[in-house]
């Protein structure tokens, strides 16, 4: 991991996998929405708002995979002071913001007209409502200082401290009593999601990755340019 | 296709999830390139304010006559 660490190496592989990224991504979306929406079932009970699955479930797992990322940047960036770490995690917070509040969006869409509430105060949903304020008390933290180093510093204590809450918000369907239903993809024992379900939900998954790593490349292009517009300026000042 | 549109009654909650993920999605995105087009523009102007500095000491081993001018402050 170390050799990618150095921001030049780093920009010249990012770039070369730019366009793979944004392809797979537009194909996916492609493949994944007809699927989705077209050529795949209602469900028996569930009827046409199962299709929501198909965003927000990816939605979900991106939250988690986001934030679970920029907790490894922030310990990385604490333990060998890598300045990639800390561009890396400040550029997949509004990505990782935006997915899950994606997720608590379409979760109160399909929550509505199947379990006949919006919302509900219980463990899975609580969590990610924690997942979400995470994300953005760190977009306020790291930006609250004068000094970046400080900012960035706070910030990523902060996303080490909130990383507990990942492992609850997997684990919540299943340590408490709640609305939400289980894990049926991701579980001992395989999938229990028929094939005709699994395949547009994992198409769109993949399409949401995908996503994910094309815009998180151009963010930390944009974070990289950044902090040399700031050591130029300073190098002005002078 | 007026099925397909009315989503068994549905149509509301389905596709507001499928447009709230566009708008996500496509936002970021526009947010993202417009940022990066932004900043880039900035570094530009600032590089090109101060060209003596770029590539200079990779140019010529000349270091009898660059280093004081480079370090006077």
């Amino acid at each position: 991991m170390h050799r990618f660490a150095n921001p030049a190496r780093f920009l010249k592989i990012a770039n070369a996998v730019l366009p793979w990224a944004a392809g797979l991504s537009a194909v996916c979306f492609a493949a994944g929405l007809y699927l989705g929406l077209f050529a795949s079932p209602p469900d028996y009970q569930q009827g046409d708002t199962v299709r929501i699955m198909y965003i927000h479930v990816p939605a979900a797992w991106m939250s988690m995979f986001t934030y679970s990322t920029m907790a490894v940047a922030a310990a990385a960036a604490l333990v060998w002071k890598h300045p990639l770490a800390e561009v890396y995690a400040k550029a997949a917070a509004p990505l990782g913001a935006g997915f899950t509040a994606l997720c608590l969006l379409t979760g109160s869409l399909w929550g509505a007209p199947m379990w006949g509430t919006w919302w509900v105060w219980d463990a899975r949903l609580t969590s990610v409502l924690v997942l979400f304020f995470l994300y953005l008390g760190y977009m306020a933290l790291v930006d609250a200082f004068d000094d970046p180093a400080r900012g960035n510093k706070a910030g990523n204590i902060l996303l080490l401290v909130g990383a507990v809450n990942v492992p609850i918000i997997k684990f919540s369907v299943e340590w408490w009593n709640t609305l939400h239903q289980p894990a049926s993809v991701f579980r001992l024992g395989g999938p229990t999601i028929a094939a005709s379900m699994l395949w547009p939900l994992l198409l769109m998954a993949a399409a949401f990755q995908s996503y994910f790593f094309a815009v998180v490349i151009l963010r930390i292009r944009a974070g990289l340019a950044a902090r040399r517009v700031q050591t130029l300026r300073l190098g002005q000042a002078n | 296709m007026d099925g397909f549109l009315s989503m068994g009654g549905y149509a509301a909650y389905v596709w507001s999830s499928y447009g709230a993920a566009a708008v996500v999605l496509v936002g970021l995105l526009v947010l993202s390139l417009t940022g990066l087009r932004r900043v880039e523009r900035t570094l530009a102007t600032l590089e090109a304010a101060k060209p003596r500095r770029k590539r200079e000491p990779k140019a010529a081993p000349a270091p009898t006559a660059t280093p004081a001018a480079e370090t006077t402050p």
